[in-house]
């Protein structure tokens, strides 16, 4: 029986007060901690932090904000979504986590990949032509430090380490570190060399296209001689009562985060129609539990996951009504798609233990 | 300039039985743009190969599961397998394909440029013609032609329609060489858009998308117009 995980994501949006005005980004990042509290006592599995290095999102510390929320938890996975490896060292993201995993008792957890905004680049003294060496190379320190110390490695962006101890040391298996991709082949062909699990990041469009991305990267692992590992997806949504009134709510704060990218890159905004063809059938997991449970049982069978990710509420929508969301997505979506998919014949299996 | 719609057709009509069309298609660049090209291509009956900025071996599997049918090749290959070649490969590493890779062969160029992902280009910021003037000062003796740019890879998939079809998506073409963007403008026929000349290479700027994740996406008509409209203000 595949073991299925059900996450939350969040960027740390600065959030609007009842008034309609933006709150401070300290109080954003103590609301978070609540909002992960609730998660935990509704029965969700995870809950994720991104890393952004913007006025909007106050995510650029993910480690701090899971430890807190570590220490007024007890079950809840904390996890990332995602880091940006490419412009990370790997030795003080590995003693970052390993620390969490540590205060946490066992409960870290990552998700390398670029993301989709690349701010943290010229940030950080990084070129955007040399992405994909520096994930790579950075991808392999990663992995071995959390598999088999001491390490011994060299490359091309960072000083070599010779039998190096990182501390605190980790549990065999601890850290679960899966591998975020949008779609570029090269991204899944690599996971699968790596040996890690694939988690998708879908913000628009049919979820099922992907499917040929998941038959690469079955037959990748298979061609790499690596066990059956897990696949998740991770896409954008807001739950209420019913479906009205989730529309009613997430859209004007989508057209809000929209028509500023519009305005600030000269993009066309998007339209409501467009906003509804993603609802109904694309990459917005918007609506009533009913209605939000199908669409994400559907995306599970169709892509062979056992997890899914949801970044719950897109833009500025308030702290209160993200709690409400939350309550909703753990009390009634979560077990209606395990009851879904309970009741549909299984594909396939994959492991309920994540090696690192 | 509807006219350009019906001019298309005359000149189909007019030029080399399109039944006897070198059918064959060369890609550079397997990433999910090429891989979804390469698919549209096999589906239309082109003879495709492929390349990545590898050897073959790197993106035989990545081409057997997404793209069945092509064959994956190495850029050399690729450039000798066809007479028309689509550059698919990230915009931020076109300039590492040395200036004479595709000497005497129609390149249609699929790359956008996009700040966020491939980082500053003052030269690419600057080109007041389009990226493509750009492209084709960096591959003197190949046949450029803007083309294929317009709309997202998942768009090119799902909103293609067979030729003879009314009310198609049109994809629009610019180019200097005539025959070049004739050529290229059968393949978009084929591939499920009804194509559009736009005229000089030039008018590549009028082709460009603004970047919006979902691409704005228009009749032969109203591409015609747009392009007119655009390029008349410059």
């Amino acid at each position: 029986m595949k073991t299925l995980e059900f996450g939350l994501d969040t960027f740390l949006p600065v959030t609007v007060d009842a008034a309609g005005l933006p709150i401070r980004g300290d109080q954003v990042i103590r609301n978070t901690v609540q909002e992960a509290i609730v998660a935990e006592t509704v029965g969700i599995d995870s809950f994720n932090i991104g890393e952004h290095y913007r006025k909007e999102f106050m995510d650029s510390a993910s480690h701090v904000v899971l430890a807190a929320i570590a220490s007024r938890t007890e079950r809840i996975r904390l996890g990332t979504a995602v880091t940006v490896l490419s412009t990370q060292d790997p030795v003080r993201l590995y003693t970052d986590f390993a620390t969490l995993d540590a205060v946490s008792n066992g409960r870290a957890q990552l998700i390398v990949g670029r993301g989709s905004l690349t701010e943290s680049f010229p940030l950080f003294g990084f070129d955007l032509a040399d992405y994909e060496e520096l994930f790579e190379e950075k991808l392999d320190l990663l992995v071995r430090l959390l598999r088999e110390q001491p390490v011994t490695w060299s490359g091309n962006f960072r000083s070599s380490v010779t039998d190096q101890f990182v501390s605190p040391p980790i549990a065999e298996g601890h850290i679960p570190t899966w591998v975020g991709v949008g779609g570029s082949p090269q991204s899944v062909v690599r996971a699968a060399r790596f040996g890690l699990p694939l988690m998708l990041a879908v913000i628009a469009g049919k979820p099922e296209r992907f499917a040929p991305y998941v038959e690469l990267y079955k037959r990748a692992l298979q061609q790499y001689g690596q066990p059956e590992l897990p696949i998740g997806l991770h896409s954008l949504g807001f739950v209420a009562e019913t479906d009205d009134e989730a529309l009613e709510i997430q859209w004007p704060y989508y057209k809000e985060q929209f028509d500023w990218a519009a305005r600030e890159r000269g993009w066309r905004p998007p339209t409501y129609e467009q906003f509804l063809a993603e609802v109904d059938h694309g990459s917005m997991y918007v609506g009533s539990p009913e209605t939000v449970a199908n669409r994400i049982a559907a995306a599970m069978q169709a892509l062979s996951l056992s997890r899914f990710d949801l970044l719950y509420a897109v833009g500025r929508i308030p702290h209160d009504q993200r709690i409400a969301t939350i309550e909703l997505y753990g009390r009634e979506v979560i077990p209606r798609v395990r009851e879904l998919l309970a009741a549909t014949p299984e594909a396939d299996h994959a492991p309920a233990v994540v090696r690192s | 300039m509807a006219a350009a719609a019906t001019a298309f057709a005359e000149d189909v009509a007019s030029a080399a039985n399109p039944e006897v069309d070198d059918l064959r298609l060369g890609i550079v660049g397997a990433g999910k743009f090429g891989t979804t090209v390469a698919r549209a291509a096999i589906a239309a009956g082109y003879d495709v190969a492929i390349s990545g900025s590898g050897p073959a071996d790197d993106i035989a599997l990545t081409v057997d599961v997404l793209a069945a049918g092509a064959h994956a090749a190495t850029t050399d290959e690729v450039v000798r397998h066809a007479d028309i070649i689509v550059l698919a490969v990230p915009t931020h590493r076109f300039r590492e394909l040395p200036g004479d890779q595709f000497a005497g062969k129609i390149l249609i160029d699929a790359m956008n440029y996009w700040q966020p992902v491939d980082g500053d280009d003052p030269e690419l910021t600057a080109a007041l013609g389009g990226t493509s003037t750009i492209v084709q000062g960096h591959f003197p003796t190949a046949r450029v032609v803007k083309s294929l740019n317009q709309l997202g890879y998942h768009q090119l998939e799902e909103t293609q329609r067979p030729m003879g079809e009314p009310d198609r998506i049109a994809i629009g073409a610019a180019g200097d060489d005539r025959l070049a963007v004739r050529r290229v403008m059968r393949l978009l026929d084929r591939l499920g858009f009804d194509p559009v000349d736009a005229g000089p290479l030039k008018n590549g700027s009028a082709l460009e998308p603004d970047g919006s994740p979902i691409a704005a996406t228009y009749s032969a008509e109203q591409l015609s117009e747009l392009v007119s409209l655009r390029t008349a203000r410059n």
